[in-house]
């Protein structure tokens, strides 16, 4: 009885709807708290959303996630059929967002191949006893239904399929379970479903299986009895209908014509008009949405990951074939020619692909209104929270890793950011606080802006802090603002005297650089005293394939990528200056800028080591630029990125060295990673 | 139902595999590794080194467009390096997920060595057998049997304890 559905398509399915719908119930009950109503359609959608989830849960047995469902469900029913005017919205959205917490946790569970075995009595009751306490309120004497067959059926209907019911056949089929195999009435759904997939036309008794867990009694003692309409032979829908787990005993009769079952089809067809009545539409951008659904499939991220590895290997071999040193010195026209059309197609295949697993940062973005409410009710400070740019869109790996850098963020900057009300009116502020959310594509970067009206960060505290934890790298009166305030990224730095529920233990800043470090990004802090504080987040719009810069190095490879090159040149004699330590420098047009011999910097042994002999690259990063001498430029290329392998890495962290790649001749080279090279 | 097939075909395999150890050469001494571990064996190869790592680490290859690091068992051992030739092989493992090429002078055969053929090495206080895991016996020959955890992990362990 543990695992009869030992189906693991169908528990992702599970986990992957309920997710996506707890995440639009979130949305939705955020909205309605924010217009301070919760108006028809929202309570419509609420309890649909409740039903599909109590539904769903049930039938894959987490009793504990669908109980609660249910209730809460309940309660969404009494607000919709009484539309009670004295609720109190606020405790509402406390419950169900505690209920929304809860399924949370156990869908981690589920997806952690954990018992699912949370309690959530407590919510129950606390629902329950709402639920009473609004009845008598708003002195509701009519008894409220159970939210039964009225919502029986209108959900899971198929799309349109009467059409191609031409040869339909009538069937009537009676259906025993197994004794002791317990929940009948949803195994019997879960052939409803089967059906509803094959055919529209299916009528079933007892009729609400779904609502009454009665009625596994009458299943179990006259059978389940199906009649459908559909458009398979006598044999196939035998077969179908053996797969049934826990199947005792079937008994199917193919009847001659529809007559007998005439008279029940119509209250199918009927609900068949109704759905889009039923349906509610929330807003434009749902309504959309739920069209654009049908759209849409649900792919498993590691085929797309396989997929993405296949188009790298793909450009890679290309690369093989058009700069084989076998075609060196040929007149080849028509294989160039060939050879470009190849190129076209590659490309358009490796942006579509990319492209397939971009993601808008809209998702991660909305999560943090429901952090900022928390959060804002706890504290008891008032803010507003604005995203700008969530349709920005990045890989989705990117994703995974920004979600908790933002968190921290947004955590900091309204626990240790923004006053509370009445401080910020005495500095003439609106009582209010502003964080704004921005994202917008740089160049080959997207840039992810924190930005709070608080107040700000302070120089001397932070000093102070740094120099107690003996986090000084450099007298302070060499120090920039910028660089003072980028000691709060350190580990060990924490400003905030007592560390409070939601940060302030020091390891935050930290966790949020590192967060960005490993996807190849970096954090800035900027900060005006008394008037707030600006946190900016760059990231590679992707991870897996970039333009570079083939250079060479004695016999080894390296890879720059282009988006960080800004000129390459040979320099001339004089413009070199070595200072007393032995650094080298060259001016260009009147700036100064130190060179990296390559060579030297990876050990690698070359006969080039005159300026004049090899070439200089300058690369530039942030604010900061370097000139590196490589042998010679090999030439670009576009690259797909692979990390060095586990066992290196593990090893331990080089520097400068940010993953490797395959060059066209099979042979490995290495990406430079530019920013560990100029912070050296 | 497929799945106890399945479960049976790999403890099959592995019965298959068990007791059978890839014996190759390091100067004149031979040795044994499990060959449960070994994915392939392959001549030498064009390497890319990488800077900051360990002198017996010499690189890294691309195997079919998977990039996996190599290690000249011989400068592990601190034995001193021999140019590679036509007879070097890289004999690819995979240890616990993580794939690494082991560079040895020659590979010489696959060989059963039965569990009562196998002995403990000498407790050596100092050091110099923390790679065998045992000895095992063939003929008149002995082999000495690797064990490939330590090879991978053995000394880097050491190193952080001594900072």
């Amino acid at each position: 009885m543990s695992e009869p559905y030992s189906n693991e398509p169908m528990l992702d399915m599970y986990i992957f709807e309920t997710t996506q719908n707890i995440e639009q119930l979130e949305t939705l009950i955020l909205l309605c708290e924010k217009n301070s109503s919760y108006d028809q359609e929202s309570v419509n959608e609420i309890f649909r959303i409740m039903h599909t989830i109590k539904g769903t849960s049930s039938m894959m047995l987490f009793n504990n996630i669908s109980t609660l469902a249910h209730s809460m469900e309940d309660l969404f029913y009494y607000i919709r059929e009484q539309k009670p005017k004295d609720i109190d919205y606020s405790i509402v959205s406390d419950l169900v967002l505690e209920g929304i917490d809860f399924i949370k946790a156990e869908l981690q569970k589920i997806m952690a191949d954990e018992p699912v075995d949370g309690d959530c009595a407590h919510l129950i009751d606390n629902i329950k006893e709402f639920l009473s306490l609004i009845k008598q309120q708003n002195h509701s004497d009519i008894d409220i239904k159970k939210p039964v067959s009225n919502s029986k059926q209108q959900y899971y209907i198929a799309p349109d399929k009467s059409g191609n019911s031409l040869q339909a056949n009538y069937f009537k089929a009676t259906i025993f379970f197994e004794d002791g195999c317990e929940m009948e009435n949803l195994r019997a759904y879960t052939i409803i479903h089967t059906l509803k997939e094959l055919t529209q036309e299916v009528y079933f008794i007892p009729e609400d299986i779904m609502e009454n867990d009665q009625t596994a009694e009458i299943i179990r003692k006259q059978g389940f009895k199906v009649y459908v309409k559909i458009d398979l032979s006598y044999d196939e829908l035998h077969q179908l209908l053996m797969q049934t787990i826990f199947l005792k005993d079937l008994e199917l009769v193919q009847l001659d014509n529809g007559e007998e079952l005439n008279q029940y089809f119509k209250p199918v067809k009927r609900s068949v008009e109704e759905i889009p009545i039923k349906i509610p539409k929330i807003q434009p951008q749902e309504s959309t949405s739920v069209s654009v659904n049908q759209n849409m499939i649900s792919v498993n991220v590691e085929k797309l990951d396989k997929l993405m590895d296949l188009v790298g290997e793909m450009v890679i071999a290309e690369a093989m074939v058009v700069q084989n040193p076998d075609l060196v010195g040929l007149e080849l026209n028509n294989f160039y020619k060939a050879a470009r059309h190849l190129h076209k197609i590659t490309s358009e295949i490796q942006d579509m692909v990319m492209s397939i697993r971009m993601v808008p940062l809209s998702t991660t973005f909305h999560k943090m209104y429901r952090i900022v409410r928390d959060m804002t009710r706890k504290l008891h400070k008032e803010v507003n929270l604005k995203l700008i740019g969530e349709e920005t869109e990045v890989d989705k790996n990117i994703i995974e890793h920004i979600s908790d850098p933002l968190m921290h963020l947004i955590r900091n900057a309204i626990d240790h950011g923004i006053e509370n009300g009445d401080e910020r009116e005495a500095l003439g502020k609106p009582r209010a606080g502003k964080l704004i959310l921005e994202a917008k594509n740089a160049g080959g970067d997207v840039l992810v802006i924190v930005k709070d009206d608080g107040r700000g960060l302070n120089k001397e505290k932070i000093l102070k802090r740094a120099k107690e934890n003996h986090l000084l790298t450099k007298p302070e009166s060499e120090m920039s603002d910028r660089e003072i305030y980028e000691l709060i990224l350190l580990p060990g730095f924490s400003t905030k005297d007592s560390a409070s529920e939601f940060s302030g233990r020091g390891v935050g800043m930290d966790v949020v650089l590192k967060n960005l470090e490993t996807i190849g990004g970096s954090v800035t802090v900027d900060s005006i005293e008394g008037r707030g504080t600006t946190i900016t987040l760059k990231i590679p719009l992707t991870l897996a394939i970039i333009d570079g810069m083939n250079i060479k190095v004695g016999d080894s490879r390296y890879t720059i990528p282009t988006v960080a090159i800004k000129e390459s040149f040979r320099p001339k004699e004089t413009d070199l200056i070595k200072d007393p330590d032995g650094n080298e420098m060259i001016m260009v047009r009147g700036e100064c800028y130190s060179i990296l011999r390559l060579h030297e910097h990876f050990g690698v042994n070359t006969d080039i080591k005159d300026f004049s002999e090899g070439i200089l690259i300058m690369v530039e990063q942030g604010n900061k630029s370097l000139c590196l001498f490589a042998d010679q430029l090999l030439g670009q290329q576009q690259v797909v990125v692979k990390a060095l392998p586990n066992y290196i890495r593990n090893f331990k962290k080089i520097e400068g060295l940010a993953g490797c790649t395959l060059l066209g001749d099979g042979s490995i080279s290495l990406i430079l990673d530019i920013a560990g090279l100029i912070s050296k | 139902m497929d799945e106890v097939v399945v479960q049976e075909f790999i403890e099959q395999e592995e019965d298959t595999q068990k007791g059978k150890f890839l014996i190759f050469t390091l100067e004149k001494e031979s040795y044994g590794i499990e060959i449960k571990y070994v994915t392939e064996i392959i001549g030498i190869q064009q390497i890319t080194e990488v800077p900051e790592l360990p002198e017996y680490i010499r690189g890294i290859i691309n195997l079919r467009g998977k990039i996996i690091p190599v290690m000249d068992v011989r400068l592990r051992f601190k034995k001193p390096f021999k140019e590679y030739n036509d007879r070097t092989c890289v004999i690819v493992v995979d240890i616990r997920e993580v794939a690494i090429g082991l560079i040895v002078d020659s590979v010489s055969e696959v060989l059963s060595i039965s569990e009562n053929e196998i002995v403990a090495p000498p407790d050596m206080s100092k050091g110099g057998n923390k790679y065998i895991k045992g000895i095992g016996k063939v003929g008149s020959e002995v082999k000495l049997l690797l064990d490939c955890d330590k090879l991978l992990s053995g000394e880097e362990v050491e190193n952080l304890s001594e900072i």
